[in-house]
């Protein structure tokens, strides 16, 4: 019973530095996205709180707790308080499976643990993948829930959007995994180690740069962002399925948004781009002798793959304009699909010609 | 300890299973339905059956329920609409199913012992794999035709959507 209640704190401790990672990142995101945007179209972004406006993030979290908490006449209160939850958790529960560093593992008064991880499933992509698609109901309850048309519309859009491109993020996986053999994210990083052409976008004997491409399209649209940020078009549904919240549940449901982004770019880093891999093989610290320090370079490497998407995403949002929505789900149907399908017979056949040695 | 969850999982199962079908709201019963398919994921988990109960909620919970609740909404039904007193069909399922139910229970020692041997062997395998190799060998054919028989339904559907009436049109 002691060994159980060990462990269980151990993992609860596991939990509560990654959950604080991850805010720390949405903190960061909400400045850097207005700073990043605001060099690209060649103004300051926020520059009154504090110095060169890095407290920004802080002023809008006091000012979102303090918000009046209003919910409209004829809205169903127990969906409207249930909603930003279900939106919430989903968006948080994938990063138990994500490998921030190397496998090790790691002796603690008889138990073993692994420190970079919080659990090592071996269907560890599909968990990503089946809660993931759980954030559609937050979002589609809480556009019904509203009882605001504006909001109903938003919520539906986005049901239609999530499903559609989910299919598309699924398959553009299935290459990789074909390539790993495994669905266990701790052995798909594992498996590209050494320079930096065994990650599986360049790797042999079938590059996923396609896969990757369709990956971060997908990934775009299923966590709403523009230029797919239909569910929350202003000029069209004043915010789409949030127009109705305020205070501390539209705070939830604006963590969950940036939550999912940090998510699908960790989903992204590790299954791409070799995740806590550096690009050459083992690390620069090993090679002068602080090998029990190697980890830093390794969790390094990874945040830096994946703030590079999130760099990309907001790149993406200064760039381009929406899409319309006719536009959107044909893109998904008739460009996406017939890519990411054509790659999974593609990388088929060569892992079937050049088996692994 | 597998006794507690099963236990909690299967209760959890059946309440939320009459609930779809009880409570007078369709969005909350479409929850509830939400809440039994993730508890059954649950009994997957518990039976070491880690891939059926991914695709469980992946399948299931993220894409049909999805779409129920999309009609729901889209229809907007009246609370009451639905019911048209159908206890006499009901009654009719409800019958032999409660009879298989006691014949079940009566032999339930035989039942019990020609299950437990499939479970044993799952546990140590890689779940996926399994499922994987005996999908494409000893079903293959099997898995072939519930292929070919969903690609039929999927191009009926387009069709029937699709289809342009032109007689209607001119008329």
């Amino acid at each position: 019973m002691a060994e159980l209640g060990l462990r269980l704190t151990l993992t609860f401790i596991q939990i509560a530095v990654i959950v604080l990672i991850v805010i720390v990142t949405v903190l960061l995101l909400t400045l850097a996205e207005r700073k990043v945007l605001g060099w690209m179209q060649d103004r300051m972004g926020p520059m009154e709180v504090g110095p060169y406006g890095s407290l920004q993030p802080f002023a809008d979290a006091i000012k979102l707790f303090f918000k009046e908490d209003i919910v409209p006449a004829g809205a169903n209160k127990l969906l409207f308080t249930v909603a930003p939850l279900l939106a919430l958790i989903p968006a948080f529960i994938g990063f138990a499976v994500i490998p921030w560093g190397p496998d090790l593992t790691f002796e603690f008064d008889g138990l073993t643990m692994k420190p970079f991880i919080i659990s090592d499933i071996n269907i560890g992509i599909l968990y990503i993948l089946a809660f993931a698609s759980i954030g559609a109901y937050g979002i589609i309850l809480g556009g019904w829930a509203s009882n605001s048309k504006y909001s109903l519309l938003g919520g539906l859009r986005s049901a239609a959007q999530i499903i559609s491109y989910e299919l598309n993020i699924g398959l553009a996986i299935i290459g990789v995994l074909i390539m790993a053999g495994s669905l266990s994210l701790v052995k798909i990083t594992g498996a590209q180690s050494g320079w930096f052409w065994n990650w599986y976008v360049f790797a042999f004997p079938a590059p996923q740069i396609f896969a990757l491409v369709v990956y971060v399209i997908s990934a775009v649209a299923e966590t709403n962002r523009v230029p797919f940020d239909l569910p929350e078009a202003e000029s069209e549904l004043v915010a789409g399925f949030f127009t109705e919240y305020s205070g501390l549940r539209f705070a939830f449901f604006y963590l969950a948004e940036y939550a999912n982004m940090v998510l699908v770019s960790c989903v992204a880093s590790a299954m791409f781009l070799g995740g806590w891999n550096a690009p050459y093989p083992g690390t620069i610290l090993d090679l002068l002798g602080l090998s029990s320090l190697a980890w830093i370079e390794n969790t390094m490497w990874f945040a830096f793959k994946t703030y590079s998407f999130l760099f990309l995403f907001f790149w993406l949002r200064a760039t381009l304009p929406r899409l319309r929505y006719d536009q959107l789900m044909r893109f998904g149907w008739k460009v996406m699909l017939p890519i990411a399908l054509a790659n999974i017979v593609v990388t088929s056949i060569a892992v079937y010609l050049f088996p692994k040695g | 300890m597998a006794q507690l969850f099963f236990g909690y999982f299967a209760g959890v199962i059946a309440i939320t299973s009459v609930l779809v079908v009880a409570l007078r709201n369709p969005v909350y019963s479409a929850l509830s339905l939400l809440i039994m398919f993730f508890h059954v994921a649950g009994l997957y988990v518990t039976l070491h059956a880690e891939f059926l109960a991914a695709v469980q909620i992946i399948v299931y919970a993220g894409a049909i329920l999805v779409l129920y609740l999309f009609v729901v909404m889209l229809l907007n039904v009246k609370q009451d609409d639905r019911y048209h007193g159908q206890w006499r069909i009901a009654a009719f399922v409800c019958v032999p199913l409660l009879l298989e139910l006691l014949v079940l229970l009566a032999s339930g020692g035989a039942a019990q012992s020609g299950l437990l041997p499939a479970q044993t062997a799952a546990d140590t395998a890689d779940n996926t794999l399994a499922i994987g190799t005996t999908l494409f060998s000893t079903y293959l054919f099997p898995f072939e035709v519930a292929s070919l028989i969903l690609l039929v339904a999927m191009i009926g559907a387009i069709i029937l959507a699709k289809r342009d009436f032109p007689e209607r049109g001119e008329m």
